[in-house]
């Protein structure tokens, strides 16, 4: 089937694909767009967090061809090509990436984060990236990452 | 309608009925939390979807004063359930949405994906049996209202029929303190070994309490309510401690677990008991 697809601002059209298709797979494999990345596809780990019609969620739990008329936002559409934003800065100066194949759902689900909630608590943190499981950093730099983020931000970075 | 081969996208409700009838096996997808899994880890390949995510229809709800009731949309993800207003008119169904998954899953998970997927570990479903919730179900041909407790018939079997679509769960709007909870191996992200929702209902008297994972569906323990109702003044004054824990043993004894991957039968029936007893005492009972 072929059907089209609304992400990061553009049409994008899907040829050939099977029905039952998740959109990080067609996101991956079909549209070129590999900084979403894959892991558990059950909704466990948040490493393939996209934000659509504004709410993250699990791009592995999408029907892709379900999201027809949906607004999808990647990790590449985060920040112009070539830059970083606020929380890709504080992600990189605190040492929250690592390994580095939790950073994009991290960077999409935290960015949707201080977007909602300029001024977190610990707490609010805590949940926000509840569900973006990191094997590496055992999340104290991730933590630091997200304050430093959100007082880059309350200072005028975007 | 966007109809792509097999998957169809509803833009209302009546596009969904028209589809839903038209495909009797389709599966209807809500927030896909339980489809997805099964179709990217168990190899599910349904033959059609319905996805119903674009039905403004399912995604509201509204407060009848009148009747003291709250109806859900089958749609509204638990995000909006564990936020006000929601939050301050069903207190315990506030609390099972705060447990599920993460915020990526609440964003897209629903009452009407719980009930359809009717898995006994379903978050909502204990506080949709607690409070007596009727589960409104329409199709083509009509509408149908039917008892939460009829609707789930076992282990991921409920009373929907073909054609017909979940639009919505309406629950009372109680008086008393009600609350959930839950037991797993870790605060967020996890599927529960066992739980339960306690609600007060303080103008009958009454306390009802449901479990989940711990049957092959959610089990109310009406003989435990009974019992209490008899041992105790619900309308007004505590319940003495030792009454909430002889309340929390006789929770336990109805509920018929088993040994799994999750945990095994010995300790949900324990886990169910002191739950039990917990939620009577955080709603005031166990002075």
């Amino acid at each position: 089937m072929s059907y089209t697809l609304r992400i990061n601002g553009e049409d994008r059209v899907v040829q050939d694909a099977t029905i039952s298709e998740s959109l990080l797979f067609v996101l991956r494999e079909r549209l070129g767009l590999p900084g979403t990345k894959g892991a558990c596809e059950q909704g466990e780990c948040g490493s393939c967090t996209v934000v659509m019609d504004g709410e993250a969620v699990c791009s592995c739990l999408v029907l892709a061809a379900g999201a027809i008329g949906a607004d999808v936002r990647t990790i590449e559409a985060v920040s112009p090509a070539g830059e970083y934003n606020a929380v890709q800065e504080a992600f990189i100066a605190e040492g929250g990436v690592q390994c580095g194949f939790c950073t994009p759902g991290l960077v999409v689900a935290v960015q949707h984060l201080l977007d909602r909630t300029p001024d977190p608590s610990d707490l609010e943190i805590k949940e926000a990236i509840s569900g973006n499981i990191c094997r590496c950093t055992g999340y104290g730099r991730v933590f630091a990452a997200v304050r430093a983020a959100r007082d880059a931000r309350r200072a005028g970075a975007t | 309608m966007t109809t792509t081969g097999v998957v169809v996208v509803a833009d209302s409700l009546d596009e969904a009925l028209e589809a839903a009838a038209r495909h009797p096996d389709a599966v209807l997808l809500q927030g896909g939390t339980d489809v997805m899994v099964e179709v990217n880890i168990h190899h599910r390949r349904p033959g059609a979807y319905v996805a119903l995510r674009r039905v403004a229809e399912l995604r509201r709800w509204h407060v009848d004063e009148e009747a003291r009731t709250v109806t859900i949309g089958a749609g509204v993800p638990y995000g909006d359930m564990e936020r006000e207003p929601l939050r301050g008119l069903v207190p315990a169904l506030a609390e099972a949405a705060r447990t599920v998954g993460s915020p990526q899953i609440r964003a897209a998970g629903s009452l009407g994906g719980n009930l359809g997927t009717c898995s006994p570990a379903g978050d909502a479903l204990p506080v949709l049996s607690a409070l007596d919730a009727i589960v409104h179900l329409r199709s083509r041909e009509g509408s149908r209202d039917v008892a939460v407790h009829d609707f789930m018939r076992g282990v991921k079997r409920n009373d929907r029929r073909p054609g017909e679509i979940i639009t919505a769960v309406t629950l009372p709007l109680l008086r008393g303190w009600q609350g959930y909870a839950k037991v797993g191996v870790r605060n967020a992200m996890v599927i529960s070994a066992a739980s339960a929702c306690l609600a007060w209902d303080r103008d009958a008297g009454a306390v009802r309490v449901a479990l989940g994972a711990v049957g092959p569906t959610v089990i109310r323990c009406r003989e435990a309510e009974a019992w209490l109702a008899g041992a105790a003044d619900l309308r007004g004054a505590a319940v003495p401690a030792a009454t909430a824990t002889e309340f929390g043993r006789r929770v336990g004894l109805e509920a018929r677990p088993i040994d799994d991957h999750r945990s095994t039968a010995a300790y949900r029936r324990h886990a169910v008991a002191v739950l039990a007893e917990r939620l009577l005492r955080r709603g005031g009972g166990g002075a």
